[in-house]
């Protein structure tokens, strides 16, 4: 019995730190969740004259995909981005964020251009509204125009497929 | 003699020059008053940058955090209270910007558990210690044996 113990507490101490170990800590919750999304009305990339809010899709469901050309992951990203608009399921929204337009533009010249809209955040006070600190990020709105689901980091195959794709169904009945 | 040495330290300045930029992480800024200037260097010393996470506001040189030691500074000149950051900040990145996270239901393992470990690992120490103090007294019989074994090593060191 008295050797026990120290064996029991090892089993707890390492279950707690292995059970640690699978989650990542560079993804921090967001208290935007179930919150409405943050208004904003932005100049878009391509027509500066012609701008984008966020309530112009009230009562659908949409994806808000904040990318950069700076930003090395959203390159890795972009085909599932791509994949994903390619659907037709939902608007796919990109937030152009602390990007030079014209360096925008030239990103999506050359890896093409798979949102319905760009809407340009220069300064990141858009990001700062949005709770974004790592791009990419994205953001699934529902019809109600509340923030349902965030994901952190780049979208691959399997969080395209597991994750974001049965939500954006789930949302939309 | 004095020429050879400045010429061998020349090297220093270009140095210098370097090195300079990379203690420029602060801004200068001119506040409102001193009572704002104290506020902002409270807040960003508080307040955590979430792309580098252990470091906080103050000490980080990423984006992210000049933009949002640029927010505490212009709420704070528009006259928002400390609180109304701290709400601004939370609002948006949730608990997890505070170094200091509040008291909470989900955040009471956070406070009290290093006190409960204390006072945990303090009792198993007391009830040991006490425990080792009254030992019994050996039996006759072991005290007997131990003595002879004793007797026939001094026997056959002699």
């Amino acid at each position: 019995m008295r050797f026990l113990l120290p064996v029991v507490i090892f089993a707890l101490l390492a279950g707690l730190l292995g059970w640690g170990l699978t989650r990542d800590p560079k993804e921090v919750p967001s208290p935007l969740i179930g919150k409405p999304a943050p208004a904003f009305t932005a100049p878009t990339l391509f027509d500066p004259q012609k701008t984008f809010s966020a309530s112009d899709y009230l009562g659908k469901v949409w994806v808000l995909n904040v990318w950069a050309s700076w930003c090395v992951a959203c390159r890795a990203e972009h085909q599932y981005v791509t994949q994903l608009a390619r659907m037709q399921l939902v608007p796919v929204v990109g937030l152009d964020y602390k990007d030079k337009p014209a360096d925008g533009r030239a990103w999506l010249g050359e890896l093409g251009n798979p949102y319905t809209v760009i809407p340009t955040d220069e300064k990141g006070r858009i990001g700062i509204d949005w709770g974004v600190y790592g791009v990419p990020e994205t953001f699934l709105i529902d019809k109600q125009g509340m923030i349902a689901y965030k994901h952190i980091g780049p979208i691959n195959a399997d969080s395209l497929r597991d994750i974001i794709v049965p939500k954006l169904k789930e949302l939309m009945q | 003699m004095i020429t050879g040495i400045s010429l061998r330290l020349l090297w220093l300045i270009p140095a210098v020059l370097l090195a300079l930029p990379a203690q420029a992480a602060i801004e200068a800024l001119e506040f409102n008053s001193p009572q704002v200037e104290e506020d902002y260097y409270t807040l960003i010393d508080e307040l955590r940058c979430l792309v580098c996470q252990n470091q906080n506001l103050k000490d980080s040189n990423a984006d992210l955090a000049k933009d949002l030691r640029h927010q505490t500074y212009q709420m704070l000149q528009q006259g928002k209270s400390k609180q109304d950051v701290i709400d601004y900040m939370v609002a948006r990145y949730g608990d997890f910007v505070l170094y200091r996270p509040p008291l909470k239901n989900n955040t009471l393992l956070l406070w009290i558990g290093p006190f409960v470990l204390l006072l945990l690992v303090l009792f198993l120490v007391i009830r040991r210690i006490r425990r080792n103090r009254s030992v019994e007294p050996p039996e006759p019989e072991t005290l007997e044996q131990a003595r002879h074994l004793l007797n026939d090593d001094e026997q056959k060191t002699t």
